[in-house]
């Protein structure tokens, strides 16, 4: 695994500037056979966010769905089903669409993985995409991120969260953990 | 004292009975048959959790329907299903329980669905595995049938979502029935305020108000005002003596018909773990009407026993 020399103090940067710049990189992909579908729960929010504005812009409906691919996790087996899962949303027929999954936080790739499991049981998409808000560094599988607001390398034993206020702003926070990350964790730590 | 169901952290190790299980464990297992709900609706009806895991179906006692939908639960989640149907005629029934137990645990099974017509023989089984088996009750004796129970309450959750504002009325007989035992129990601890049970005297359990239900022996005035019938079969295969004169008096007395399921509130559902003795203890007419979720009970009962068997598969390191 790659080692990030993050210094102690980092500005963060406003999550809603980064949504900005990832809706500038989504939305000359939208094609008439797009669907966004945002993974739980950031990536939900910014779907919506996303969702709404192209609508506007496009002058059309984009079809959209959620996923949060708990039944599709590698942790199963060692931490169980999580509890606070969701249920998956597709309400399209996947076969033949242009996917773009819509994340907050990029870490591991395993979410990305179980989601993209998940989504071909419900049928064959044209092509599957990631956007991610941030790229936090430490992919331990080759999968990456299409689209991305910012790479914010980040050490193990930290983690982004991302949150939402109730009128819709994001603002990002980074947390610590005392025991460094271990090999396979959640990317969303 | 210890709860043979839980592990050290709390956690669900076998789902025996729903007595004595915490709210937040039934609830748990509510939200996530949530999620197994639509799994039947996509074009792989399959998740993965539990890949490369053998589930065992063991029944001493006949029942196809609940085999089946442990089956298909067990399935959907990508076990690899064995279905055993044990001959109950040894003379020692004991040590021939676990002589078979033994025998698929040398086949390295993980996971044990039992069904037995004497109480008490999950609970035999589920303190001779080791700990990394799970056992799952699938009706013992007059004692319980813990995922029916959690399907009836899954369902009316569904329909009813204020459960905490509900009237329940369980009806017919209930002194065979583990099913409406585990429906009491289950609506009990998810807070539901009034839960009647109608019977004639000869089919209730002595002192069945310590459960804290209230008991009528009249339809008409049990089912006033209710906002959810549960139907139970009248068990032909139970009775010993003479309990009832007959199965058509039977129905004229506590059947289920239209002119009953009126006096209920206009929006109440009508609910039966079947199989059915239609003309017995339900009129056709209300088993079909749109009143009915008795199918709707069926195919959640299979996300109901997909959420039992995923969070007992599961590692519990989180």
């Amino acid at each position: 695994m790659d080692v990030h020399s993050t210094p102690p103090l980092m500005t963060l940067p406003d999550p809603e500037q980064l949504l900005e710049h990832l809706y500038a990189q989504i939305k000359p992909r939208i094609q008439e056979n797009t669907a966004l579908v945002g993974i739980y729960t950031g990536g939900v929010w910014l779907m919506e966010r996303l969702l709404k504005r192209l609508q506007t812009e496009l002058g059309h409906d984009i079809l959209f769905g959620k996923l949060d691919a708990a039944m599709y996790r590698d942790d199963y087996a060692q931490r169980g089903l999580k509890t606070s899962a969701h249920p998956a949303y597709i309400p399209f027929d996947v076969n033949g669409k242009h996917i773009i999954l819509i994340d907050d936080i990029f870490y591991t790739g395993r979410t990305t993985r179980a989601v993209m499991n998940e989504l071909f049981d419900y049928g064959r998409p044209a092509s599957v995409q990631l956007a991610a808000l941030i790229n936090r560094g430490g992919a331990q599988l080759p999968i990456r991120p299409d689209m991305v607001g910012a790479d914010l390398p980040l050490q193990a034993h930290q983690s982004f969260d991302l949150a939402m206020n109730t009128l819709g702003r994001l603002s990002l926070s980074i947390s610590e953990s005392a025991s460094p990350a271990k090999s396979g964790a959640d990317d969303h730590a | 004292m210890h709860n043979p169901q839980l592990n050290a952290q709390g956690q669900l190790q076998h789902l025996l009975s729903i007595e004595g299980l915490p709210k937040r464990i039934l609830t748990d297992i509510l939200d996530t048959a949530e999620n197994f709900v639509g799994v039947a609706e996509r074009e792989v009806k399959k998740v993965p959790l539990l890949r490369g895991k053998t589930v065992c179906n063991i029944f001493f006692e006949n029942s196809t329907r609940t085999r089946t939908t442990f089956e298909i639960a067990a399935k959907r989640l990508s076990a690899d299903v064995l279905n055993l149907n044990v001959s109950t005629s040894s003379q020692s029934k004991g040590e021939t329980i676990l002589d078979t137990v033994n025998n698929l645990i040398a086949m390295h099974a993980d996971m044990f669905v039992v069904r037995h017509q004497q109480s008490g023989a999950a609970h035999f089984i589920a303190q001779h595995v080791p700990p990394h088996i799970s056992v799952i009750n699938a009706g013992d004796g007059r004692h319980a049938h813990p995922t029916q129970g959690l399907l009836d309450v899954f369902t009316i959750r569904k329909y009813k979502p204020e459960m905490h504002n509900l009237r329940v009325a369980i009806v017919g007989d209930v002194l065979h029935s583990r099913v409406a035992r585990s429906e009491i129990h289950a609506l009990t601890t998810l807070g539901v305020p009034e839960i009647r049970v109608i019977a004639p005297r000869t089919l209730l359990p002595t002192d069945v108000e310590k459960l804290g239900v209230q008991v009528f022996h009249n339809m008409e005035e049990g089912l006033k005002d209710v906002d959810v019938v549960m139907m139970l079969r009248l068990q032909n295969e139970r009775m010993s003596g003479a309990l009832l004169p007959s199965s058509q008096e039977f129905f004229q007395t506590f059947g289920l018909t239209p002119e009953r399921l009126a006096l209920a509130r206009p929006d109440a559902i009508v609910m039966h773990p079947g199989p059915m003795n239609r003309g017995v203890e339900i009129d056709s007419a209300v088993a079909d009407g749109k009143q009915s979720v008795i199918l709707p009970q069926v195919t959640y009962g299979i996300a109901v026993r997909m959420a039992v068997m995923a969070i007992l598969g599961g590692g519990n390191a989180a």
